[in-house]
């Protein structure tokens, strides 16, 4: 220990004055040179490696043209070990020949490119006193030269008029598409609007895809079918309109359903909705209530349906109760009957609205919604 | 004596024709070896003992292997708490103790969310026999045979609609839990759907129709058979072709992919910045004033 350490147990009894700069700047380390610096040979080859990175870079772009020309795509692509060849071949090249152009220079500037250090001062962020006086001085004589202030009339028209240019952009958005209350007042094609969907009282359910219908006997419990109207799926015999375009990406992505068959003992039927199975075959809407989603992670054991989307999840034995997630709304459920043939059909269509919730949406509970159109 | 050979002597007597001897000979032989055939011939009697004995050697190695969860008789195990250890197995079917002992998911290591796939305990003479005892309980799904879900007697052209046919057939129904690519993905309450790619078509096939643990099952009344084969020649169709986006990463889809390439890709740039910045040679040399 020194006495510079300890100055309170200074005999004298006084602090000993404290030097300008208690330790000396020792300014900058003496420079040292690099190899390319002080040896020509290296200089020289330095300056090969980064003409040869630019030279390598050009035939990457060339051998990118190639690829691009050569390798096959579409039905019948080439392979190049196992992986799409224009896709690895044209990434690889185009990646190659970006990255030597950046390692080049990266080379250039730290072998060739002049390396002294220096030392710059940071200056204050906060301009000076004089230079905000004077900003502010200038601010205020333009207001004055404007005479925005003495003269109202011109202030507030001008602010009326540059906060109407918001109308256009209003009236344009507002005509992309008809609203709501215009589908369903035209009905464009069955089911059209938010509140209504293409199902009807009668209408078979089929399968998604193969379009067939389902019959009561031949599914078994812990099944699970991925359904559709009839209505999308029109043939010869079920004599449905066909759909065609927007109006049937429209009608199927509003109407697809989930059927499950569970043991009749498991459901709790909501209020009104007794009669809504058939032998513990449900039906619900495949479209999350949160912001519409499709849905068919469906568990047996649980009856538990989920949303990939944000983990939603509903209860199909139990009227397609929110059990988590952030759904606001139970699933809506399909009233199911058995035709003559035994075949699933809807009692009607949906009681409420599917899908995310809406504006002008009238929500009701589940035992005030009856069978619409019974 | 004497009385034998007369009645004898009647009965030939009453005979109209001398090849009726032979036509009741040969009745007779032929009446022998048809019931020794049917009933007493030692290869149909090693069958039929079979049935009888594969299930009891099942039986076996059942109440040795899964009785303590399955009950003595499969019937299943409720704890006094009113949870279930093991559910009962009266008509599962040959076909889910295929897939579920096939695949090593049974018997269980522990208790959980789901019985994970692993080397499996029993060899398939084993697996038979548990099938056969497990069957015996209560009609279920069999075992299905490699012809209900092979393409190989259809034409090139038939065998390309099958497998299109099957990939919307699987985009539409499976997708949602098992990934696009078949890769499996995560289920609620610490489950998940496993990958699926490179799995065995006849354990695919005994998934579908029986509904491994929280899977909805695809009974042949849903999913038809031809539907079925369809979806695994699909499966199949994906393992063979090559990945035309380049390298896969598994199939795991955008989230994990985004995953890779901001950590992966951003770290390797960082990392290369970083070795740029340390590596600068110096030498003891001046340089030498001109």
């Amino acid at each position: 220990m020194s006495d510079h350490d300890t100055p309170a147990g200074d005999p004298t009894g006084h602090v000993p004055a404290v030097p300008e700069e208690p330790i000396a700047n020792p300014g900058l380390p003496e420079h040292t040179w690099r190899p390319t610096d002080v040896d020509e040979h290296s200089e020289k080859r330095a300056e090969r490696q980064v003409a040869a990175m630019y030279l390598a870079s050009m035939v990457c772009v060339v051998l990118f043209v190639v690829v691009y020309f050569t390798a096959d795509i579409g039905d019948n692509w080439t392979t190049f070990l196992g992986l799409g060849a224009s896709t690895v071949g044209l990434g690889v090249t185009l990646a190659a020949a970006l990255l030597l152009i950046g390692a080049g220079t990266i080379q250039w500037a730290r072998k060739l490119m002049s390396d002294h250090e220096i030392s710059e001062l940071r200056h204050p962020a906060r301009s000076s006193d004089e230079d905000r006086a004077e900003v502010l001085e200038k601010l205020a004589a333009g207001g004055e030269d404007s005479g925005i202030g003495r003269r109202p009339l011109i202030r507030n028209t001008l602010l009326g008029s540059v906060g109407l240019l918001g109308a256009p952009a209003l009236v344009m958005l507002w005509d992309l598409g008809p609203t709501n209350a215009k589908v369903t007042a035209e009905q464009p094609y069955p089911g059209a609007g938010l509140e209504h969907t293409v199902w009807s009282k009668g209408m078979k359910v089929v399968r998604d895809v193969v379009g067939t219908p389902v019959r009561v006997s031949d599914l078994e419990i812990g099944d699970l079918v991925n359904g559709e109207p009839e209505a999308i799926f029109p043939t010869q015999e079920n004599g449905q309109p066909a759909l065609h375009g927007v109006a049937l990406q429209v009608a199927k992505s509003k109407a697809a359903v989930v059927v499950v068959r569970m043991d009749p003992g498991d459901i709790t039927p909501g209020e009104g909705r007794e009669n809504w199975s058939v032998d513990g075959i449900v039906c619900y809407s495949k479209i999350c209530t949160h912001v519409g989603c499709p849905i068919s992670l469906y568990e047996r054991t649980t009856h538990h349906l989920l949303c990939p989307c944000h983990q939603s999840t509903f209860d199909l034995s139990d009227s397609g109760r929110v059990v988590f997630g952030p759904a606001g709304r139970h699933l809506p459920q399909l009233p199911l009957d058995v035709d003559d043939e035994g075949y699933l059909i809807a009692r009607s269509d949906f009681t409420e609205p599917v899908g995310p919730s809406f504006w002008e949406r009238d929500t009701k509970d589940i035992g005030d919604q009856g069978e619409a159109d019974l | 004596m004497h009385l034998l050979n007369r009645t004898a002597g009647r009965i030939s007597r009453h005979r109209r024709r001398p090849i009726a001897g032979a036509l009741l000979l040969l009745l007779g032989l032929l009446t022998a070896g048809a019931l020794y055939t049917a009933v007493l011939s030692p290869a149909n009697a090693a069958k039929t003992q079979s049935d009888t004995e594969l299930a009891e050697q099942g039986r076996k190695l059942f109440l040795v292997g899964c009785s303590t969860c399955h009950g003595t008789n499969g019937e299943g195990v409720t704890t006094l708490r009113g949870n279930q250890l093991g559910p009962s197995l009266v008509g599962v079917g040959a076909a889910a103790v295929d897939f579920q002992v096939g695949t090593g998911r049974m018997p269980m290591a522990q208790a959980g969310a789901q019985a994970p796939s692993k080397p499996e305990a029993y060899d398939q003479d084993e697996i038979d026999a548990l099938a056969a005892y497990v069957a015996s309980l209560g009609p279920g799904p069999a075992v299905p045979n490699s012809s209900d879900y092979s393409l190989d007697n259809m034409t090139d052209e038939a065998q390309e609609a099958a497998i299109v046919r099957g990939g919307q057939i699987f985009l539409t129904n499976c997708t949602a839990c098992h990934n696009f690519e078949g890769s499996g993905g995560a289920m609620p309450e610490g489950g998940s759907a496993p990958k699926i790619r490179g799995v065995e078509p006849k354990y695919i096939y005994e998934a579908l129709l029986t509904g491994p643990s929280n899977m909805p099952s695809f009974s042949n009344g849903n999913l038809t058979p031809e539907e079925k084969r369809d979806v695994i020649a699909y499966l199949g169709s994906l393992n063979d072709s090559a990945d035309y986006g380049g390298f896969g990463m598994g199939g795991l889809g955008p989230v994990a992919e985004g995953l890779i390439a901001w950590v992966g890709g951003i770290g390797i740039l960082v990392g290369f910045a970083i070795w740029i910045a340390a590596h600068t040679t110096r030498t003891n040399k001046k340089k030498v004033q001109a």
